[in-house]
Order: C-alpha cells, then structure tokens, then sequence
C-alpha cells in the first residue's frame, strides 16, 4: 500500500499526487515509469513518474481522467493510498550534454518530460521548451517548465494563451529564424508524437520519443506493448519507453492504443453512472 | 491381495465437468477422486521391488510408499511421504505430464502396453494434497534454531517456491521477490484456473508464510533495487525468474489489433481475471480465434477461448498429431470442449482491415520431411497450397524464452544463445559465485517439475554453501 501524501489538481481533469514510494524514489532516473493498481481488484496501468523526493521517499505522479482507473484514481485524496505501485520500470532517458535541446510537450505527455528536461538542463544543455495544449485550461506545469527551460514557448490550438497553432508551426519558426537544435524529445498524445517526427526528420534533428502503450506487467513478459521501430518488434516495457521518433510506426502504435475503445468507455460510463447513484445516496443521509 | 488380482483391476475412470457445461464456466475440469476411488486405484499398484515409477520422477517421489498408505488409508501419513521430496504435490497432481514421467515407467501400464492404463498416480497424488487442504492437515515442521543466514529468491514461481520451502526449513531467512501483484509466477498468470484453480498456488504461498517466508510483491529486481543491494542483504541469490519472454512469428500482421501472445491473453485472462465481465481488465472476446501453436500453453489459450465465448476456435500447428509437444490428457480434453485442430498448417501472414483490426490469416500447407535437430521431422511447404482461415482473434503461442531482466541487471553472469543462465548441473550455481538460478530461466519453457527439481537441487547446494561459508568465516 502506498500512502498518498499530497493531492493537488494541475488543470481540468489533472491531478498530481505525491505518493509514498521510497524505492522507487531512491531508484528512479528521468524517462522511467511506474505500473499501478489502484485497488485490490483494478487493472495494472502505466503512469510515468513525473518527479521525485528521495529523501522523503515520495514520488509525484500526474494523471489525467480518462477510462475508469483514472477517475476511479481522482478520487483518492491524500490519507487513502494506491494497492500497488511497481518500479521504476523501461530504460532511463539517455542524458548527456548534446548542446541545444528542444523539448516539445504536450498534454499530460508534459508531466513526463519534466524530469527530462530537468535532467537536460543540468547536463548544461541549452533547453528550448514547446508546449502545446488544445486550450488554456488543458495546459500543465508551464511554471515548472519555465524552471528547468532557457526558452519556453507555449501554442494553443484555439489561440486561448501563447501562439496559436500546433507545436509544429513552433518548431518551423524556430528553426527558420536560425535556431540550431542538436536533439529534440518529444512525448505528447500520439497524433503530436507522430506529426512533430515527421518535422523533425524533415529537419534532421534527432529525435526521441517516449511512447505509452498498453501494458500489463511490464517486465516483457506479455508483449502487449509491442510497437514496430525500425522494422522489428520491440517491447516498449523493457526496450523502451524511449525510441528514435523517426524509426517508429505511429500508425500501427497509435491504432493499437485504441484497442479496447469500446470497453474502456462501457467501463468508464459504467463508473461514472455508479458514483453519481452513490453520491446520491450520500446526499440523502 | 495378490498381484494378479490388482493387475486386473481397471483404472479408476476421473469424473469430470460435462463438456458441454464447462466450456461455460472457469471451474476445474476434473474433479478429483472419491476416497473410494482412490482406494480401488491404489490397490491397482504392484508395488514393484525396483519402482520404475520412482525413476521417472524428476524429484524422486517415493510412489509405491505413499499408494500404500492410501490403501492403509492413512492419508496423513501419504502425504507426509510426498512432501518429503515434493513441496506442492496438489499443483504437481494437477499439471505434470505423468505419462512421460512416473506413469510412463509403471509396470501396469507396460505390461497393457497402454501407458494409459498405468496406475494414475497423479491423481492419487493430487488426491491426498487436496486432501490435506480441504481438511487443514498440513503439519508445520520443526525448524531448526536460525542459521544467522539470509537468502534472496527472485520470482515466486515452481523453481523459487521449492527454494524457498527447502532453505526455511533448515533454519534461513528467506526473501522471495517477486515482480508482479500475486504469487506463483506462471502458476499463477499462465496456467489456467480451470486446470489449476490459484486458490491452491495461494494456499502453497500461506503455508510458506507461516514458515516464516517472507514474500515481498511489485519488486522487480534490478529495477526496483539493484542485484548489488540485494547481494549487500543476502547470503546468496537464487534467480528463478522464468521464462517470460514470448515469442512471434515475425510474419506481417502481428501487429493487428486482436494479435495475442499467449502470455498476454492468459495472464489478462487469469491474473488479471479478464473472464469476469466486471474485471477492470479488459480482453476481446473473439467469436472466431485462431491459436497458432501445439503445446500446453495452446492448448491453455484455445480452451480459455471457448471459456470467452467464442464460437470457433481453431489450433494452428505446422506438424501433425503425432509431433505434437502438449499432454495428451490436455489435446483430449481440448477435443472434447470442441476446439478444432488444423495440422500441417503454418501461418504466413495475418490479414487485417482497413482499420487495423484482425480477420484471419494465410496458412501454408504443410509435409513431413527428414527428421529434424528435435527428431521430429521437419514440416516442409507444399508449393502453391495456401489457404485462408476467418479469424477476430489470434493468439501466438509458439514459446517463450528466458526472461533478460535479471541476466541483464547481474554483469559477469554466463548465459548461452536462448538467453538462458548458465548453471553447473549439479549445484545449480551460476558463473558469479553465491548466485544460484534453477526453473525456466535456465532451461527455457519447460516444466512445473523440472523447475522444481532444480530447486531442490539449487537448495541443497545453497544449503552445503551456507554451512562452509559459516565454518570458513
């Protein structure tokens, strides 16, 4: 059992929980992920660690409610815990001193490549942040970001802060206004991840990608998270989360996400129709 | 009674769950014997003065002493004799393959030259740990006053288990890591609960406990500590991690949605408990799936299917019958339930639709050729015969290979080309001394038995290695 410490909401549907994981505090490198169940009945789900505290044994973990665990997760508040957590799990982000990095983020993807371009910035890279975000609402640590970042930009698709436009029309700008970029990560939802590779191989900036897939055990023991990369079948567990942007099949990664679409909404509405019953049944005592 | 007379005696037939039925529900398909069937079917044994069967069993089950304390019907006594050299007869009852083992060698059998018609001692055996549970026989041995000694044992499966059993005790700590949220391993993600319930393998894990194992859970090690802060706490190491790595077929389509390896649809199914309709863990249920394979786990995956709900379930194997690697008993119960069996085809590709979802595959026709490295002979394609086969579900189960987590954390440690630890045969000892590995991890995907019979073996080794480094130090 892991005792939840601190709970605090990023943005709409996102929550950041400090959460009681000693090992995993001490072990954990940049680019690294848990597997949680939320209950002693629920379902193993990947969670990239967002942050950690070593010497108070904690980690932060940011997830935003989608399916069923997650809201089931949202719910928790600190003093209640979370049944398991196993890690850290996947290969560390490869960190060195490359020059200038661009980091580009979006959506929840932004809580996982914190600690990577807090641990770009202390290689004593040049860290160039972009964020994107449907709308305001949806952004996340742009504070945090801003911290461990010597340029952030932030695009909005609707133009409700920053630029608007996708992170593409960012990165263009940039490299056509001269900025040099000698690697670039990026770890956002797949359709970002794929068409900000697609740019960058056209630019020829080597590019990292830190991919999500469904998993169960995480120790490559199912194959449930294998993603072609350079043509050969690799476990994005163990192999990864990390992987050369430009070798990825987004096409195939982003269709086997979808994969229990259908379930995981009968679930989900399944949820949300038993919380609002048992709500009410709260309200009347 | 006489020799004659027990040779005349026919086999004791097992009850099992109708067919029909079954197919509908995840409960245990053979039943078990009554306390009189397992009279008639011990007094079928000769009681032979050279016991063949002991022979044949990986780790030495004094079989013709424990049939005759069921005959005495001092079951307490029966069991005791097993758990002398078997630490979890009720999941060794259930899935060895004693038709190639003790069964193979029973007189009674060889004499009908009908391995068929051997004493069942499999079900004798499972019948005296059930037994024993249903009852809250199991006796809590004396242990010896601690040894001072602590051993880490990483993974909960068969081999680490038997470790873990045999060194608490002679009087160590143990330690058992294991990577995933239950016990058991394979026990537990991959044999099914129709054919090994699990509350079972958790009854094992609690009687471990009470002996003072202690099982720590969600550690992958490696990951979660290092092999180094492991080697810091503990005496020795034992590494019996498995083989949890899968294999595919690499043919175009594997990546299709509704593709499986079988590990993922049987630890969906069985640790994760996908067959409930409420579980949080979500599975697709095919009504047409194709399993592509002929061991065990093919037969596992094909008959959890059916248990899905599917309506056609077909086995792909390149062989035919005859090569075919699964149990007997498991082939025989999958004809049963009504899978269908494909021989001689191999898959070449899987066919999908425009939106990424499966929908069959291409098979190729195959022949028997010269025999093969296996000695079985080699399938060989028969040109221009391929066919396709409807499927919304396919499952790969072509084997696994051993798990690289651990191998890949521990530098110095010899592994061959299959990715498999290298141990001296007879102490189970790797090439980094005080760590010792048994189970699937060195062999590959093998066998309950086998991974428990190097258990004991790794044990009494650590044990000897314990007792000099205490004396040395």
């Amino acid at each position: 059992m892991n005792m939840i410490r601190k709970r605090e909401e990023l943005g709409r549907n996102v929550v950041r929980y400090v959460v009681d994981a000693p090992l995993v505090a001490t072990h954990r490198k940049p680019g690294q992920f848990v597997i949680i169940r939320v209950t002693d009945h629920g379902e193993r789900i990947p969670l990239t660690i967002a942050d950690a505290n070593p010497e108070m044994g904690t980690i932060s973990l940011i997830v935003q409610s989608v399916g069923k665990t997650t809201r089931e997760m949202a719910m928790l508040r600190p003093g209640n815990a979370i049944h398991d957590i196993v890690g850290p799990l996947g290969r560390p982000t490869h960190i060195q001193r490359f020059g200038t990095v661009l980091c580009m983020g979006g959506g929840i993807g932004i809580a996982p490549l914190y600690p990577i371009a807090k641990g770009m910035k202390e290689a004593r890279n040049h860290v160039i942040t972009v964020l994107g975000a449907r709308t305001y609402d949806l952004l996340i640590l742009e504070d945090d970001m801003r911290n461990v970042s010597d340029e952030l930009i932030v695009t909005t698709d609707d133009g409700s802060y920053g630029t608007k436009g996708l992170v593409t029309d960012a990165i263009r700008s940039l490299v056509n206004g001269g900025t040099h970029i000698d690697q670039a990560v990026v770890i956002g939802p797949p359709l970002m991840m794929k068409f900000t590779s697609l740019l960058t191989k056209e630019l020829g900036i080597p590019t990292m990608a830190s991919l999500n897939p469904i998993m169960i055990d995480g120790t490559g023991m199912c194959g449930g998270c294998r993603v072609t990369v350079g043509g050969e079948i690799k476990f994005a567990c163990v192999d990864g989360p990390e992987f050369d942007a430009h070798e990825v099949d987004w096409d195939s990664m982003i269709r086997r996400l979808g994969t229990y679409r259908t379930a995981e909404q009968v679930a989900a509405d399944r949820y949300d129709h038993e919380c609002r019953v048992g709500l009410d049944a709260g309200e009347l005592r | 009674m006489n020799a004659a007379t027990r040779f005349k005696l026919p086999p004791v037939v097992m009850p099992e769950q109708d067919p029909v039925e079954r197919v509908h529900n995840v409960r245990e398909v053979p039943l078990g014997f009554t306390p009189e069937m397992a009279l008639q079917e011990a007094q079928r044994c000769l009681h032979c003065t050279n016991q063949p069967c002991v022979e044949g069993c990986p780790v030495g089950v004094r079989i013709p002493e424990f049939i005759q304390a069921i005959e005495s019907c001092d079951y307490l006594a029966g069991i005791g004799i097993i758990k002398q050299t078997n630490l979890l007869p009720a999941v060794c009852g259930r899935v060895c393959p004693q038709e190639d083992q003790c069964q193979k060698n029973c007189t009674v059998g060889k004499a009908h030259r009908d391995v068929g018609q051997a004493v069942q001692i499999g079900q004798l055996e499972r019948f005296l740990a059930d037994w024993e549970r249903e009852n809250h026989a199991a006796v809590i041995p004396q242990i010896p006053s601690a040894s001072g000694k602590r051993v880490a044992v990483i993974g909960s499966g068969p081999a680490g288990l038997t470790v873990a059993g045999d060194l608490i005790k002679l009087g160590h700590a143990v330690t058992v890591f294991e990577a995933l949220h239950m016990p058991g391993g394979v026990l537990g993600y991959g044999i099914p609960e129709f054919r090994l319930p699990k509350e079972i393998v958790y009854q094992e894990v609690a009687y471990l406990t009470t002996l003072g194992v202690d099982f720590q859970y969600n550690m992958v090690i490696g990951k979660s500590i290092t092999v180094d802060e492991v080697r810091k706490d503990y005496n020795v190491i034992f590494i019996g991690s498995g083989a949890g790595l899968p294999n595919f077929l690499h043919i175009p389509g594997e990546n299709l949605l509704g593709v499986y390896s079988a590990n993922e649809y049987l630890t969906r199914t069985n640790l994760m408990h996908a067959y409930d309709e409420n579980s949080d863990t979500p599975i697709l249920r095919g009504k047409s799936v194709a399993v592509l394979g002929g061991g065990n786990v093919a037969m596992d995956s094909a008959r959890t299917a059916l248990r899905l709900g599917a309506l056609r379930v077909m086995v792909i194997y390149r062989r035919s019958e005859e090569e075919m690697p699964a149990r007997k008993e498991e082939y025989h119960h999958a004809i049963q339930e009504g899978v269908e069996f494909h021989f001689l085809q191999n898959p070449v590709e899987i066919l999908g639709n425009g939106e990424g979802w499966v929908t069959g595959l291409t098979v190729q026709k195959m022949h028997l050729g010269e025999p093969d490295a296996s000695g079985r002979r080699r399938p060989l394609p028969i040109a221009g015969q391929t066919s396709n086969v409807p499927a919304d579900v396919v499952v790969v189960a072509i084997g696994n290979d051993p798990n690289p987590l651990i191998p890949a954390a521990l530098p110095g440690l010899q592994v061959n080309k299959h990715g498999g630890i290298i141990t001296d045969e007879d102490t189970m000892e790797t090439s980094v001394p005080g760590v010792f590995a048994g189970g699937d991890i060195v062999l590959g995907a093998a066998t309950v038995i086998l991974a428990m019979g190097q258990g004991r073996k790794a044990a009494h080794a650590i044990h000897a290695w314990l007792t000099r480094t205490t004396e040395t130090s």
